[in-house]
């Protein structure tokens, strides 16, 4: 057990850059995780998971017959039910297990990730949800597109969301393999075809009414955990975050400069920058959008987004508690005198090194699961990991999948002239497509740092899907141009500057100097891509633009009362 | 234009929502931007008054002042949604009502 920890924790800080969200921790995801002892009760409860998960996916696949159905659970489902998934689909293992890590090394820190993953939702809601629902129907580019040329702005929103998609899918995958070979003790090539598989089998089959209800559980199961292990850490100390905080104090190497920020954020361009695109990020991530179109109306629709923002913001409370846990169940001894989570035993009177704990920081939130719940609580909470994975990949092949079914084929290549059948056919298709290209991205990069990718998704979900959305249902002056124009500028500018700055030019590829010198070009990304809108826009005198403009005002009415609006279908 | 269309346009009901409802979701867009970014520039160049203890305990400033960031978002959300889904979607629904 020793010799094996030992390589483990070499190796596996390697996961950490993954787990970690967005920029400044994209040093680590290096060199191959070693896996862990075959971990039994973990795959029992995972297996219970992908059974209830398959049998759901053979309810849902035989109510799923139109294509509203298969993009959007036929609009039926509840606020509530969508503000669970929702969550479900945003709540990633990067923030359980990544989040949890960073407060158990770095304390106050985690916290500022936790606000910055969160802000984006009250926006979602005051700007985009209800007129995304008035307007839309099954992607965000019926919204972006509505009185506009299709397929220009169709093509460049596909391009939007597939970029988005790719990125956050590999960095899942890759995260995906790494975990599961630490928790279940599995072969990284097999993880990741357990994850493609499974995902492609929710997807195809039971569409967007399956991928809702795989959410909906992992959800439930996430929440339940966290919340479990929040209220035995905090039973530990009669409830008095004071003494919890005290005691984490005094065990922390740091002591009380864990109760402070520390370096992560520094200047105000990195710190607004990255503030920008976590908020504006969110409002672009397609899979999120797409959720909006499982409701019936604009006013579950804005429910989805108040239960969505209270679980989301709950879950990150908790994981501060638990990383701070962590702190108190890593770094102290047990009662026999021992540390069963350290690699080395500090020395007589020294504290304990953060950096020795078994399997890297990202494990930080397992081995608490396991000192306050016993083995067949880490089996669940390793579970729970596995299926948050699934989750979020299931959505975001959906969201791949539609825009190129949905977008492309049935707009831009058929010309609105496809039939339903042909549509969801083609969408079944590139799910296989995406899950089999998944899988092949997965192994390809098993040993490249890809933690700058989410920060990558979410960077061009805020430069490029956000502004086109944005001001399309906001500014009635837009053209085609200006949106293709704009857009395109975003989107162009926030991957050529991310690959010039410290994250990729620096840390990945190895050069000894940044080009461009921040982390995050969102600032820069976004405000190009406002600038262009408006600019094209405005220089643009066609008659074609002149009836987009004129075009406005049915579209403003139908955004603001929802007249005309998708309904739910009648099951 | 159809004429459902332009009967709602010539609603004053229709502007009055159109009003209220845009005017409340910016002031409340603009509340959680103040919000989150006056955090960011807290964390930024306020590092030493959110490090200083509350009293004569360890918990520092920047618990309640992180705590207070997340809770605000959801306690927004909440505010927006109780008006739009009570006194806008009545309004809402006398347009919708008078332009058949």
């Amino acid at each position: 057990m020793r010799a094996a920890t030992t390589r483990l924790t070499a190796a596996a800080a390697a996961a950490a850059g993954v787990l970690v969200p967005a920029y400044g921790y994209a040093d680590a995801i290096g060199g191959a995780v070693q896996k862990q002892a075959t971990n039994w009760s973990a795959i029992v409860m995972f297996l219970i998971f992908v059974l209830l998960t398959l049998g759901i996916t053979f309810w849902a696949a035989r109510r799923t017959k139109s294509a509203k159905d298969f993009y959007a659970a036929g609009g039926g489902i509840t606020g509530f039910q969508n503000g669970l998934a929702i969550a479900g689909d945003y709540m990633s293992a990067a923030s359980f297990l990544g989040i949890a890590g960073l407060v158990y090394a770095s304390g106050f820190d985690g916290l500022i990730y936790s606000v910055g993953w969160l802000v984006g939702w009250p926006i979602v809601l005051f700007l985009i949800a209800e007129r995304l629902r008035n307007l839309g129907k099954y992607t965000f580019a019926d919204v972006a597109s509505y009185r506009f040329q299709q397929t220009p702005i169709r093509t460049l929103s596909a391009c939007g969301s597939l970029a988005t998609v790719t990125f956050y899918l590999i960095a899942q995958m890759v995260g995906a393999g790494k975990l599961i070979q630490l928790l279940f003790g599995l072969d990284y090539l097999v993880a990741v075809i357990i994850v493609g598989v499974l995902m492609i089998g929710y997807v195809t089959f039971g569409g967007m009414l399956a991928t809702t209800w795989v959410q909906i559980i992992k959800a439930v199961m996430l929440l339940s955990g966290a919340s479990f292990m929040a209220f035995m850490i905090l039973a530990k100390f009669g409830f008095s975050p004071e003494a919890m905080f005290k005691a984490a104090v005094e065990l922390h190497p740091k002591g009380l400069a864990i109760m402070s920020p520390g370096a992560l954020v520094t200047d105000p361009v990195s710190a607004i920058s990255l503030g920008m695109a976590l908020m504006f990020g969110t409002a672009g991530l397609p899979h999120i959008l797409m959720r909006f179109f499982t409701v019936a109306d604009a006013k579950e629709a804005r429910k989805s987004v108040f239960y969505a923002t209270g679980f989301i913001g709950y879950f990150y409370i908790l994981t501060f508690i638990i990383g701070f846990g962590a702190i108190l169940m890593i770094l102290a001894p047990d009662a026999t005198g021992a540390y069963p989570f350290l690699t080395a035993a500090p020395a007589a009177g020294a504290k304990a090194v953060i950096a020795n704990v078994i399997g890297g920081t990202n494990m930080a939130a397992i081995h608490t699961a396991h000192a306050v719940g016993g083995d067949l609580f880490y089996g669940f909470i390793s579970a729970v990991a596995f299926a948050t994975i699934l989750a979020v990949v299931a959505g975001l092949t959906l969201a791949g999948a539609s825009a190129v079914s949905h977008d492309l084929y049935a707009s831009v290549f058929a010309k609105g002239r496809a039939n339903e059948a042909d549509e969801i056919r083609v969408s079944k298709i590139t799910t296989v497509a995406i899950g089999i290209l998944s899988i092949v991205l997965g192994i390809a990069f098993e040993n490249q740092n890809v933690a700058f990718m989410v920060g990558l998704a979410f960077v061009i979900a805020a430069s490029a899907n956000f502004p086109i959305l944005l001001m399309s249902m906001f500014w009635g002056k837009m053209t085609t141009r200006g949106a293709v124009l704009g857009g395109g500028l975003g989107l162009i500018s926030a991957i050529v500057l991310l690959v010039l700055g410290p994250t990729v030019w620096k840390a990945v590829l190895g050069n000894p100097a940044a080009i461009f010198p921040y982390d995050n070009p969102g600032l820069f990304s976004i405000t190009l891509s406002f600038v262009g809108i408006w600019f094209f826009s405005i220089t643009d005198n066609s008659a074609q633009a002149q009836k987009e403009r004129k075009d406005f005002e049915a579209q403003y009415i139908r955004s603001q009362t929802g007249l005309g609006a998708e309904g739910a279908s009648a099951h | 234009m159809n004429q459902n269309a332009q009967r709602i346009v010539n609603n004053p009901k229709f502007q009055e929502l159109v009003a209220k409802r845009s005017a409340f979701a910016w002031t409340l867009s603009i509340a959680m931007l103040v919000i989150y970014f006056g955090f960011i520039l807290l964390v930024a160049f306020g590092k030493s008054f959110l490090g200083t203890p509350i009293g004569s305990g360890v918990t520092t400033w920047g618990i309640p002042v992180g705590v207070f960031t997340i809770v605000s978002a959801f306690i927004l959300t909440g505010i927006y949604v109780y008006r739009a889904n009570g006194e806008f979607d009545e309004l809402n629904r006398q347009i919708l009502e008078e332009s058949k």
